[in-house]
């Protein structure tokens, strides 16, 4: 049995010895700062425009985590991707136009305007829907992962979720089984703190939910989820782990949720100094300090990426806002294999 | 041509798809070393290895959730809830997960879920259950309910090759009661489709699953009075035959809907409102319900044999119908 709880404290300074190459930062800046601009667009701007109609769920202040996870994925392996995991979209090779479209009910979206933000899904991408009764996907990454054993596939599956998933039952069956079958799944937790208006104290009596890993027989690892390069570490070693049929690893990604559960929800039962404290810690920020520490990128240059990112997402809204919405009677459409 | 019995016949069927298709595997509690609660899955173990026959941990939402899991990535899984009463375990997963999947992002699931279902056998509240109703309201799923041992092969057959998921109502009180020969080679029973277990000019009875037999011994009885029943079995509930239902229902004129499963929202509900909405003017007389009381399925002899619909319920109120 390989059991290894980390109890690190949360914003430890992370270990430097495992970096991606520098090719790999500038690509993760590239998708962390796409899916800011993307979220930022379709809640601040679009949803308040009343474009955009429902709920929003962002992961402003959370993007290292999905971004961190996925960038080294190869196409063929999957992620379940949760609420606040556009990233995994972006770097799988959703375009942008076409998630606009979902967030819009657009019959171009990969819904067609059956569902609503990130509650979509594509097999040609390897990108597995996600569902709102929260820890559904960690069993069905169990059985995606039991379909790569069976087949003798070396792919893995990355099946992140939020804190508050990990109350549920399905949650433990799933992690349960992908353990007893040693299923290569990464399960990675974005601990923002809150499920909804619910603190973690309220959530679970253990200190870290890494500290579940103990009860599966499988390492349960802490990283700081706001430094996206010991995101990105920690996955690497999970992936490589799953890849090798040694099984699962549980992932805990410290961070904080900086807005309120959805877009209508102003979190005030919040303390303020929280956001203030993790304002500073944002993600996107240390990693553009650390590019330009490090001479991987220079600010004009993250001042262009910038640029070209908000004319790609003007130009993808331009296009969205003019398709098509479903007919109603599509409504009555694809229930069953036709 | 061989005798089969019912339990045997779904072995068959599955045993055959995962020697037809790689891809068909067997996962749930006991199905391996065990060969399953009731023996469907055995022998299966030996044969097909274990990365096709799963035997899991006790976890219901967790058999179902791999098993949509795998059929994502192609897989076709026959998951078995070892009653059918634990499915309510695997509700969610079932009715959001795999029911929906298609409709919301074209993503097909082809699973099967068993489940050994229905009383007489002295099981109890927890283990005697009549689930298909909560299925058979979710759209995306279908249901079936075979009550020969030929439609037990046909149907799991036709449920492994559906390209969506399946509800495999299998009746537990008929596993060793009931036997047939089967044709030696590959077929099939489509999903959908009735058939007229035997013909009557008098009274419809539309009905499925082991209430079959009663109806059957209820109109050997009846017969002997001049008054000839004729009984629909449905075998699928979702989708299911409407056209069967209708031609009957004009056919005799006066119907009775049989089933084991209670009564508020049992499918006898359903009927009743398709036969008043499209063949009103053919009746001539009150479309009567037969079903088990709304309760739960109790365990004592006494108290089970009330809750079960009977032959006598039926003999009873075809007469009254007769007579209307």
């Amino acid at each position: 049995m390989n059991v290894k709880t980390v109890n690190s404290p949360p914003l430890a300074q992370a270990q430097r010895s495992d970096v991606p190459p520098a090719e790999t930062q500038i690509r993760i800046l590239y998708y962390m700062k796409l899916t800011r601009e993307l979220e930022d667009r379709i809640e601040r701007k679009l949803y308040r425009q009343g474009k955009v109609l429902g709920g929003v769920y962002v992961g402003r202040g959370q993007e290292a985590i999905a971004v961190g996870s996925c960038i080294d994925l190869r196409t063929d392996d999957v992620v379940c991707p949760s609420h606040r995991d556009m990233g995994a979209y972006l770097i799988k090779g959703m375009d942008l136009r076409t998630i606009l479209a979902q967030y819009m009910g657009r019959k171009t979206g990969p819904t067609k305007g059956k569902d609503a933000n990130l509650h979509m899904g594509s097999l040609s991408h390897n990108l597995i829907a996600f569902i709102s009764m929260l820890g559904d996907s960690v069993p069905v990454a169990a059985g995606i992962g039991l379909s790569f054993k069976m087949r003798g596939q070396d792919r893995v599956v990355i099946c992140p979720f939020g804190d508050g998933a990990t109350s549920r039952g399905d949650w433990h069956e799933g992690v349960n089984m992908a353990s007893v079958f040693k299923c290569p799944v990464v399960y990675l937790c974005n601990n923002n703190q809150y499920a909804y208006s619910t603190p973690l104290e309220r959530q679970m009596a253990v200190e870290n939910v890494a500290d579940r890993a103990s009860a599966y027989g499988i390492p349960g690892e802490i990283v700081d989820g706001n430094d996206v390069l010991a995101v990105w570490a920690a996955s690497r070693r999970a992936i490589e782990r799953a890849r090798a049929g040694d099984g699962p690893t549980l992932i805990e990604c410290k961070t904080f949720r900086m807005t309120g559960h959805s877009a209508h929800d102003k979190a005030d039962y919040v303390p303020s100094e929280l956001f203030e404290l993790w304002e500073e810690r944002c993600p996107i920020l240390r990693l553009e300090r650390d590019l330009v520490k490090s001479g991987i990128m220079t600010a004009s240059a993250i001042e262009e990426m910038q640029r070209q990112i908000i004319a790609d997402i003007d130009e993808a809204v331009r296009i969205a806002e003019q398709d098509p919405y479903p007919e109603p009677e599509d409504c009555l459409r694809g229930v069953y294999e036709e | 041509m061989a005798v089969t019995t019912y339990v045997e016949a779904i072995r068959q069927g599955i045993w055959e798809e995962m020697e037809r298709d790689e891809n068909v595997f067997v996962i749930g509690e006991d199905v391996g070393i065990y060969g399953g609660a009731f023996k469907v899955t055995d022998g299966m173990l030996e044969k097909f290895g274990e990365l096709r026959v799963v035997d899991t941990p006790i976890s219901e939402s967790g058999i179902v959730g791999a098993a949509i899991g795998a059929a994502l990535m192609g897989m076709r899984p026959v998951a078995e809830m070892q009653f059918a009463d634990f499915i309510s375990c695997g509700f969610d997963q079932i009715t959001n997960f795999a029911a929906k999947c298609r409709y919301r992002w074209g993503a097909p699931v082809p699973i099967v879920i068993r489940g050994p279902s229905g009383g007489g056998v002295h099981g109890g509240p927890f283990h005697s259950q009549n689930p298909e109703m909560y299925f058979v309201h979710t759209p995306g799923l279908k249901v079936v309910c075979p009550s020969t041992a030929y439609d037990a092969k046909g149907l799991i057959k036709s449920a492994i090759r559906d390209n969506d998921p399946v509800l495999y109502f299998e009746h537990k009180f008929l596993y060793r009661r009931i036997k047939e020969e089967l044709p030696s080679g590959d077929y099939t029973v489509p999903i959908g489709k009735a058939i007229i277990r035997r013909e009557g000019a008098d009274i419809s009875v539309i009905t499925y699953g082991a209430m079959v037999y009663i109806a059957m011994d209820a109109a050997k009885e009846l017969e002997k009075e001049g008054i000839g029943l004729e009984v629909l079995d449905l075998r699928s509930l979702v989708p299911y035959d409407r056209e069967a239902v209708l031609e009957t229902a004009k056919k005799t004129s006066k119907v009775i809907l049989l089933h084991e499963d209670t009564r508020i929202g049992g499918f006898a509900g359903e009927l009743a409102a398709l036969i008043s909405e499209e063949a009103f003017e053919y009746l001539d007389g009150p479309i009567r319900r037969i079903t088990a009381p709304d309760t739960p399925v109790p365990y004592s002899p006494p108290l089970e044999e009330f809750f079960l619909p009977k032959v006598s319920d039926v003999i009873r109120v075809a007469r009254e119908l007769y007579a209307y």
